[in-house]
C-alpha cells in the first residue's frame, strides 16, 4: 500500500476543474476586454465595497443567531437518550432534503403582508406588520436555511463529551452555569469554530435569499456577482474581479478565526 | 396479374402515406390551412431550444387554451425544448457567456439592435417563413431591423402602471404616483435597468433614449429618491404580488396587466399621461443556431393565424399578426389596453440601442441603484482589510510573546 | 428543566418545519394561490405526472446524482488511497486543494467551472453539469475515507499480500472492507449534495438539461406551481420513510446487541 498511483486521476481532475479553473478566474479579474493587464476591474469592485460590508454584516447576524439557537439545542440533543437523540439529530437534518428555494419560496407566503403570520396577527387586531422585502427577513432566511449546518457540528462534538466529565465537575460543586462554562463550552469550541465557517461562508455569498425575501433592491455580494454574470450584462472580468475580493476576504477570515481558535487551544 | 397491380398499388398507396398522413385536425386545431413544410423534420429526431420571457405563449396549463409547443412537436416531430428568462439582459448575458445553444429567442426591440450591432443573430431565410406576409406592415422595417432580415414581429404593447383601486383612491395617471410618499411601500418597480430608466426619464420629459450621460444620471437620482419608496424589484414576480394584493401600483406591461386584471379584479391599468414606451419583442435565431432551419420552421408555426391568436389572447400581448387579429373576437379587439387609440400611441417612444457607454453607465448605475442604499465610501473597503491583516498580525505577535516565556 | 429544554426542542423544531409545512399543505390547495385557501384537492398530484418539463429535470438530476455519485465514490477513494501514501508536503498540498471547494463560496466554484467551460468551449449541459458535480462531490468522498485509512490495520493488508494475495486482489480483499463505512458516508453525502445543489448548477447548465432546483428557480420567478409542492411532498415523504427505516433497524440491531451483552454479563 504504498502506491501514489491511485491518485493520479483524481490529481489530474483537480488540477483541471478545481486549480485552473479558479487561475482562469485570476486571470480575468487582472486583464480587460482585450486580455491586457489591469487593475481597473479590482479598483472598480472596491466600488461595492458597502455591498460587501453589508453582506459580511448581515452574514456575521444570522451566523451569531444560528449559533444562539443552535447551542442550547445541541447540547439538549446531546444529553438525550440515545434513540431519541438519532431520531431527533433525523429530524435536523430532514429540512435540508427539501430544496432550499422551495423552503425560502414557503417563507415568502408567511412573511408577506397578507401571509399567513400577518393573518394570524390580523385575528388578534394586529398589524399588518412589514416584514417581506426587509433586511430582517434576508437574515431570517439565512439562519432559516443554514441552521442544520450549525446544529449538527456543535452536536458531534458535545455528544462525545464524556458525561461523567460533566458529573465530576458536579460532584466538585459546580453550579450549573458553572459546568456550561467551565466544561462544555471549552470542550465544545471546535464545535463552535467548524459551525461558524458553515453558517458563514454560504451566509455571506447567498445569492437567491436576498432577491426572494429582501425585494430585489437588498442585493448582497453574490447577488452583483451573479448580475456580472448571467443577470445584467457579461462582464466577466468584473465579475471574477468581485469574486476574487470575496474569495480573499473569506479566506483572510478563516486564517483569522482559525488563529483565534488556537489561541483558545494554547489558553486551555 | 392481379398481384402486380396489388403491389403496384400497395407501392403507390406507401409512397402516397407521407403526403396524406398529416391530419386536418391536431388536437382540436383545424391545420389543414397552415402554410409551411412541416413534414420536412418527421422523423429525424430533431430538438430545438426555444428560449423566451416566463409567462409568454399559449401553454394550455388552464385546461382551456392550446398548447402551442405541444401542437409543434406533433405536427412536425420536432421536439421542442422550451426555457424561460426574465429579462433582456439577462437573455443577453447567457448569449455572451456562450455555450448555451438556443434555437430561437424573443429579444425585444432595443435588444435586437444591439444584438446585429455585436454580430449574435443569424440573418434568416424568410422562405422558409412564408407566413411572414401575416405580419402587419406596420410592424415590417422598424427602426431595429430597418431591412427586415433579422427578426419576425411576435407581440407588441405599451408600459403603463397597473394598480389596486382598492389601494389607490385617485387615477395613478401621471408616472410621479410612483413617487408619491403616500404609498411608500406599497410599490412595485421593474427589475431591469432599461424599463427602470425609461419610467424615470418620461417623468424628467427627457427622451428614453438619450446618451447624454447627465440626463442619465439625473433618472439614477430619480430611481436613487425612489428607492425608499419600492417595496420591491420585480418581473413576473409581480402576477403573485398584485393578484395577492401585496402592492398598490406597479408599472408593467399593457399585456400582462390584462392577465392580471382577469385574475384580481380590483386591479386596473393606467397609460400615463407623460407618455410611455411602446415595445415590440420578435422572433430571432443567435448565431450559431445548430438547427436554423427547425427553427425558421418554428417561427413559421408561430405566425400561423390561429396559433398567433392563441398566444395573443392567452398571454393578453397585442400580435402585429394580421391574420390573427382578423380571426380574434370583437372584445379583445377592441379592449383599449391591448390596442391603444391613435392618441394614446402617438405619445409613445420605442428604445432604441444606445452607445456601449451608455450601455455600461446605466447598468453600473441600476447595480449601484439596487444593491446599496448608502453613499458609496471609498476608503470602507481598503480600512477594513488593512484592519483584518492588522488583527491577524495582532494575534500573531500577542501569540509569539505569550510562548516566549516558556 | 425538562420541560423547559423540551419546550425549547419544540419551538427550534417548529421553526425548522413550519415553511415546510405550508409547502405539504398547499399542495393540497385547489387554486394556484399560494396565500388563499379554497379547497381539498389532489389534482396537483395527477398533473404532475403529465408534467414532462417537471418529470425531465427530476430525471435529470437523479441521473446526475447516481453518475456524479458512483464516479466521484471511485475516484475519491483512489485518491484517498493515493494521497494517504504520499509524503507530508505534497500531501498537506493535495489535501488543503481538495478543501478549496468545500471553504470557497459555492458561488465561486460555479462562476469559476463556468468561465473554464466557456474557455474551453464546452457547450454547457448535461457533461458541464456532471464534471461540475463530480468535481464538488470528490472532495466529500476524499474526507471521509480519509480518516478511515488512518484507522485502518495495516498489518491485514500486509498479510494479505505474504499470505500470496496480489496487491490488487490484497487491495479488494483486505482494505475495501476495512474503509467500507467512509466510502458508504463519502457516496451518501455525494448523492445528497448533488440532488440538492442549485448555485453550482446553476452557472454550468445550459439549455439542453435543467437539474430540478433549477426548473424550481426558474418557476419561482413567476408563480410555483403547486405541482412542484406535490412533487416536494413525495421526495418528503420517501426521504422520511427511507430514514425512519433505516432508523428502525439501527434501533433492532441496537436491541439485539444490547440483549447479546447484557446475556453476557
Amino acid at each position: 500500500m504504498k502506491a501514489k498511483s491511485p491518485a493520479y486521476p483524481y490529481l489530474a481532475w483537480m488540477i483541471i476543474f478545481i486549480v485552473a479553473p479558479l487561475l482562469i478566474v485570476a486571470y480575468f479579474a487582472f486583464t480587460d476586454k482585450t486580455g491586457a493587464f489591469t487593475l481597473a476591474n479590482i479598483s472598480q469592485a472596491g466600488q461595492f465595497s458597502p455591498v460587501l460590508l453589508k453582506s459580511v454584516y448581515l452574514a456575521a447576524i444570522a451566523t451569531v443567531i444560528c449559533l444562539i439557537i443552535a447551542y442550547p439545542l445541541a447540547y439538549i440533543l446531546s444529553r438525550t437518550k440515545v434513540r431519541t437523540q438519532r431520531m431527533l439529530v433525523m429530524l435536523v437534518m430532514l429540512p435540508m432534503w427539501m430544496n432550499f428555494l422551495l423552503r425560502t419560496y414557503a417563507w415568502m407566503t408567511i412573511l408577506e403582508n397578507n401571509g399567513i403570520l400577518n393573518r394570524f396577527f390580523g385575528l388578534f387586531g394586529l398589524g399588518p406588520f412589514e416584514m417581506i422585502n426587509t433586511q430582517g427577513a434576508v437574515v431570517l432566511g439565512m439562519v432559516y436555511n443554514y441552521l442544520p449546518f450549525m446544529i449538527l457540528p456543535l452536536y458531534s462534538i458535545m455528544e462525545k463529551i464524556d458525561g461523567s466529565v460533566i458529573e465530576a465537575a458536579q460532584d466538585l460543586g459546580c453550579s450549573s452555569m458553572g459546568v456550561m462554562r467551565k466544561v462544555v463550552l471549552p470542550l465544545s469550541v471546535p464545535g463552535i469554530t467548524s459551525g461558524i465557517t458553515m453558517v458563514f461562508v454560504p451566509a455571506v455569498s447567498t445569492f437567491i435569499i436576498s432577491k426572494m425575501l429582501g425585494g430585489g433592491g437588498n442585493l448582497l455580494i453574490g447577488d452583483i456577482i451573479d448580475l456580472q454574470f448571467l443577470g445584467l450584462d457579461y462582464n466577466p472580468h468584473l465579475g471574477s474581479a468581485i469574486s476574487l475580493v470575496l474569495m480573499v476576504l473569506i479566506l483572510l477570515c478563516m486564517s483569522i478565526f482559525n488563529q483565534f481558535d488556537n489561541e483558545e487551544a494554547v489558553l486551555l | 396479374m392481379k398481384k402486380f397491380v396489388c403491389i403496384l398499388l400497395a407501392l403507390f398507396l406507401l409512397a402516397a402515406l407521407p403526403l396524406s398522413c398529416r391530419a386536418e385536425e391536431i388536437n382540436g386545431v383545424d391545420v389543414s390551412g397552415f402554410t409551411g413544410d412541416y413534414d420536412k423534420f418527421k422523423g429525424q429526431n430533431i430538438t430545438i431550444n426555444v428560449y423566451n420571457w416566463g409567462e409568454y405563449i399559449s401553454e394550455g396549463s388552464d385546461g382551456e387554451s392550446l398548447d402551442v409547443n405541444q401542437l409543434f412537436e406533433e405536427l412536425t416531430g420536432i421536439h421542442v425544448n422550451y426555457l424561460n428568462f426574465a429579462t433582456n439582459e439577462e437573455l443577453y448575458a447567457k448569449l455572451k457567456a456562450g455555450g448555451a445553444d438556443y434555437d430561437v429567442i424573443f429579444p425585444s426591440d432595443y435588444m435586437i439592435s444591439r444584438m446585429i450591432e455585436e454580430d449574435m443573430l443569424e440573418k434568416l431565410d424568410f422562405s422558409n417563413i412564408p407566413n411572414y406576409a401575416n405580419i402587419s406592415d406596420n410592424f415590417k422595417n422598424m427602426e431595429h431591423d430597418p431591412n427586415n432580415e433579422y427578426c419576425v414581429p411576435y407581440m407588441w404593447g405599451t408600459v403603463g402602471i397597473v394598480y389596486n383601486t382598492t389601494m389607490v383612491e385617485e387615477v395613478p395617471d401621471s408616472w410621479d404616483a410612483l413617487w408619491d410618499e403616500q404609498y411608500a411601500g406599497q410599490i412595485l418597480m421593474f427589475s431591469n435597468p432599461r424599463d427602470a430608466f425609461g419610467i424615470a426619464q418620461f417623468k424628467l420629459g427627457y427622451s428614453v433614449n438619450t446618451t447624454d450621460p447627465v440626463e442619465i444620471e439625473e433618472a439614477a437620482a430619480e430611481l436613487r429618491n425612489q428607492k425608499p419608496l419600492v417595496a420591491a424589484y420585480v418581473m413576473d414576480e409581480i402576477f403573485d404580488k398584485m393578484g395577492g394584493g401585496e402592492a398598490a401600483l406597479a408599472p408593467y406591461y399593457a399585456g400582462d396587466a390584462i392577465t392580471m386584471m382577469e385574475e384580481n379584479p380590483d386591479l386596473a391599468f393606467v397609460v400615463p399621461k407623460e407618455g410611455t414606451n411602446l415595445f415590440s419583442d420578435a422572433m430571432c435565431i443567435p448565431k450559431g443556431a445548430k438547427n436554423k432551419e427547425a427553427a425558421e420552421l418554428y417561427i413559421n408555426f408561430m405566425c400561423e393565424g390561429p396559433v398567433a391568436l392563441a398566444n395573443s389572447e392567452y398571454i393578453g400581448y397585442s400580435s402585429p399578426n394580421e391574420a390573427a387579429l382578423a380571426l380574434m373576437d370583437e372584445e379583445m379587439r377592441n379592449n383599449k389596453i391591448a390596442y391603444p387609440d391613435e392618441g394614446v400611441l402617438d405619445n409613445t417612444e420605442p428604445f432604441l440601442n444606445l452607445d456601449e457607454e451608455s450601455n455600461v453607465l446605466m447598468s453600473n448605475l441600476w447595480t449601484y441603484i439596487i444593491s446599496s442604499n448608502d453613499n458609496y465610501n471609498q476608503l470602507v473597503m481598503p480600512a477594513f482589510v488593512l484592519g483584518a491583516v492588522a488583527l491577524s498580525i495582532g494575534i500573531n505577535v500577542a501569540r509569539s510573546r505569550r510562548r516566549k516565556p516558556k | 428543566m425538562k420541560k423547559l429544554s423540551k419546550l425549547y426542542l419544540g419551538i427550534v423544531f417548529f421553526f425548522l418545519y413550519a415553511p415546510i409545512l405550508v409547502l405539504i399543505v398547499f399542495s393540497f390547495n385547489q387554486s394556484k394561490s399560494r396565500s388563499v385557501w379554497t379547497g381539498f384537492t389532489l389534482d396537483w398530484y395527477v398533473k404532475l405526472f403529465h408534467n414532462e418539463v417537471i418529470l425531465n429535470s427530476l430525471w435529470t438530476t437523479l441521473s446526475i446524482a447516481l453518475i456524479a455519485g458512483v464516479v466521484s465514490t471511485i475516484l475519491g477513494t483512489a485518491a484517498a488511497v493515493g494521497i494517504s501514501s504520499m509524503r507530508r508536503g505534497p500531501r498537506r498540498l493535495v489535501i488543503n486543494t481538495t478543501y478549496l471547494p468545500i471553504m470557497n463560496p459555492e458561488i465561486l466554484t460555479g462562476v469559476s467551472l463556468m468561465l473554464l467551460f466557456s474557455f474551453l468551449a464546452i457547450p454547457r449541459g448535461y457533461l458541464t453539469l456532471v464534471i461540475a458535480h463530480i468535481t464538488f462531490c470528490v472532495p466529500y468522498v476524499i474526507l471521509s475515507v480519509l480518516p478511515k485509512l488512518r484507522q485502518m490495520d495495516r498489518f491485514v493488508y500486509e498479510a494479505a499480500l505474504d499470505l500470496g494475495c496480489s496487491p490488487r486482489k490484497a487491495f479488494f480483499k483486505a482494505v475495501v472492507p476495512q474503509i467500507m463505512p467512509g466510502i458508504m458516508t463519502g457516496f451518501l453525502m455525494a448523492l445528497t449534495y448533488s440532488i440538492d445543489d442549485f448555485v453550482i448548477s446553476y452557472f454550468v447548465s445550459g439549455s439542453s438539461a435543467q437539474t430540478l432546483p433549477i426548473t424550481i428557480y426558474s418557476m419561482t420567478r413567476r408563480r410555483v406551481s403547486p405541482e412542484i409542492n406535490a412533487l416536494s411532498t413525495i421526495l418528503f415523504l420517501a426521504v422520511l420513510t427511507v430514514l425512519l427505516l433505516i432508523n428502525v433497524k439501527d434501533a433492532k440491531i441496537w436491541k439485539e446487541r444490547r440483549k447479546k451483552e447484557a446475556a453476557r454479563l
